[in-house]
């Protein structure tokens, strides 16, 4: 697939200020870069509640319901983002109503998504034009992104941002301890909605980027990084949101330069430091393991090297060469000075 | 007698429909330590849900704080039994309990002096479960007992006067229970904190308690321990005989009250 046809002669300089300058002198990609860093933003964001609320399966769905959305438009030469936003809004609000806990109503939410992507096979029927639509639809944006994108991403992004602010707070603890929110007074339901309407506004304007089937990795995968690596709620957000901008910056301009889809790269660039933030665990216990053999290999191999340099030096066991002492426990050494030496030359000065 | 914080006269209490409990009559004074007994189904949590505002009686009339319940009543702290935090919760202790404090407030807090505020009082109701070395621990790597230390210090961190913990003890073996026990009776005693518990058991409880609620067979009994847990007033609420029988340090032994226990539903 061509991701820019008309750029395909375009190569890396190996000099990467130059490589990011020459890239974004052409106005298609400032557009990108723009739309781009503000769906990142929108999606670290908003992926963090996904992850706190186990509501993957919503977002991976209400993905699904936008490519319905969007084919309906298509087929009546409506704007494809209004669409999406339409479908993925309502099905939002729909979830958030039927269950509390949208993480527990899997199945209306199978059931809802099984009827709406039977939709969404019905409106490409009827559609006679090219299968590209769709296709963009489904993986990201086949050749960049337009300057009215770019406006209706800004447009929609602001006030979910704004919605957030106001109400991160009251999210988390609602997402936290639902049961306590509630009997606090605490409208939940509403603010499942809410939650919703943000996941939906997230989801269709990462759909022009990413396209529909990809969208996971930017709605979910940036905060699954993020909480395996810090404990406090603003803290995940905001590496959250830093995942999400790396990928999309770095996938974005890799995607310039080598022939293939935006959206693969951005989701290798998540998977890849999913991968690495997983293994950490399992890269503890191995340094811990190589750890552990060094120190049983250096107290094998010690002793003997210590008689063997005294024999050597001509000095007696009990006053070895300080040389081999260097990095061997002090039990053994002679008289210590009362206090550390200082890192000065000269630790006897006054 | 210390003034009632809560008072229920002839309560008649369905849940989706179904009768739970009918004719309950039942007063609870400022600074009591209660435990509400009774078996699966009783209807134990409803008096919760209850109390919290969270259902309607179907008949009577029941005053707390001497007015209706209502929700969000900040004057009622609650532990739920149970929680959405599990293993993969990765968000420490300190959090939860300043959600406590403020999560549910709509005003943000912004001024050094709120969040310094915020700070002492978490840190306060840390250190008052003893659990100011869980402070950066995530839950989801939290035992069971730690967890409900963390749960209640999130509940009197807003300062309530009631506190209604919902099977607290469920899941602790008996030395964590009756720590946990002896924690939420020393909060009792140093705040003056009107406490329901909800247990199954009543043993690791009965030396702290001021009083028993029994809930079983849709009806209530209230008293002290020693009046409600004999045989005869257990076996007049079940209907059947019931034997309390009594071990030499003081455990009770209820026999024939679950057997003969109706389904709800029938």
């Amino acid at each position: 697939m061509t991701h820019f046809p008309h750029l395909h002669w375009v190569w890396w300089s190996w000099n990467l200020v130059y490589d990011l300058r020459y890239m974004l002198a052409f106005e298609f990609m400032r557009d990108l870069f723009e739309a781009g860093t503000m769906i990142a933003i929108v999606s670290g964001v908003v992926s963090y509640l996904v992850v706190l609320r186990r509501s993957s399966f919503a977002a991976h769905a209400l993905g699904h319901v936008g490519f319905s959305g969007a084919a309906g438009a298509v087929l009546f030469a409506v704007n494809p983002f209004y669409g999406l936003l339409a479908f993925t809004t309502v099905s939002g609000t729909g979830i958030a109503v039927l269950g509390k806990n949208a993480s527990h109503r899997d199945v209306e939410i199978g059931t809802v998504l099984a009827f709406m992507l039977g939709l969404g096979l019905l409106f490409l029927g009827l559609y006679q034009g090219y299968a590209t639509e769709a296709y963009s639809i489904l993986f990201g944006q086949v050749v960049g992104i337009s300057p009215a994108q770019v406006a209706y991403t800004f447009e929609a992004s602001v006030p979910v941002l704004v919605a957030l602010a106001l109400v991160f707070r009251q999210l988390v603890f609602a997402s936290l301890d639902e049961e306590v929110a509630e009997a606090k007074g605490m409208p939940t339901m509403l603010l499942g909605v809410v939650f919703m309407l943000t996941l939906a506004v997230a989801i269709s304007i990462a759909v022009t980027v990413i396209g529909v089937l990809l969208v996971f990795a930017l709605t979910v995968t940036p905060a699954a990084i993020a909480v395996r690596l810090t404990k406090r709620p603003l803290y995940s957000v905001l590496l959250s949101v830093g995942v999400a901008l790396t990928a999309t910056w770095v996938g974005s301009f890799v995607a310039f330069y080598e022939d293939y889809a935006t959206s693969f790269f951005i989701v290798t660039i998540v998977f890849a430091i999913y991968i690495v933030v997983r293994s950490i665990p399992l890269l503890r216990r191995l340094v811990r393991w190589v750890d552990g053999r060094a120190r049983s290999f250096a107290s094998s191999v010690a002793p003997p090297l210590r008689r063997l340099s005294g024999r050597v030096s001509g000095r007696s066991r009990s006053e070895p060469s300080p040389d081999v002492l260097r990095g061997v426990p002090a039990a053994g050494r002679p008289a210590a000075p009362e206090r550390p030496a200082p890192a000065s030359t000269d630790p006897d000065g006054a | 007698m210390s003034p009632e914080v809560v008072r229920g006269d002839h309560l008649d209490v369905a849940y989706r429909g179904t009768p739970v409990w009918r004719d309950a009559n039942f007063g609870i004074g400022r600074g009591e330590f209660v435990a509400v007994i009774g078996p699966n189904g009783a209807g134990k949590t409803t008096l919760f849900r209850l109390l919290l505002g969270l259902v309607r009686p179907e008949r009577g009339s029941l005053r707390v704080f001497g007015e209706e319940p209502r929700r969000g009543n900040p004057k009622i702290g609650y532990v739920p039994q149970t929680h959405v935090v599990d293993r993969e919760t990765n968000v420490e202790a300190e959090q939860l309990v300043r959600l406590g404090f403020s999560g549910h407030r709509w005003r943000p807090n912004l001024t050094p002096r709120s969040w310094r505020a915020e700070r002492a009082t978490t840190d306060e109701a840390l250190g008052a479960v003893g659990g100011l070395e869980l402070a950066k621990k995530p839950l989801g790597a939290m035992s069971g007992g730690e967890l409900q230390r963390i749960f209640l210090a999130e509940a009197i961190v807003a300062g309530p006067e009631m506190l209604l913990l919902d099977e607290p003890l469920a899941n602790l073996d008996l030395r964590r229970a009756r720590e946990l026990v002896e924690l939420v009776h020393g909060l009792v005693q140093a705040r003056n904190v009107t406490t329901l518990l909800v247990a199954h058991d009543i043993n690791p409880l009965i030396r702290c308690l001021d009083k028993v609620v029994y809930i079983a067979n849709g009806r209530v009994a209230t008293g002290p321990p020693a009046e409600v847990l004999t045989t005869r007033s257990l076996s007049q609420l079940y209907g059947v005989p019931v034997e309390v029988l009594r071990d030499s340090r003081g455990n009770l032994v209820i026999v024939g009250g679950e057997d003969s226990h109706p389904d709800p539903a029938a």
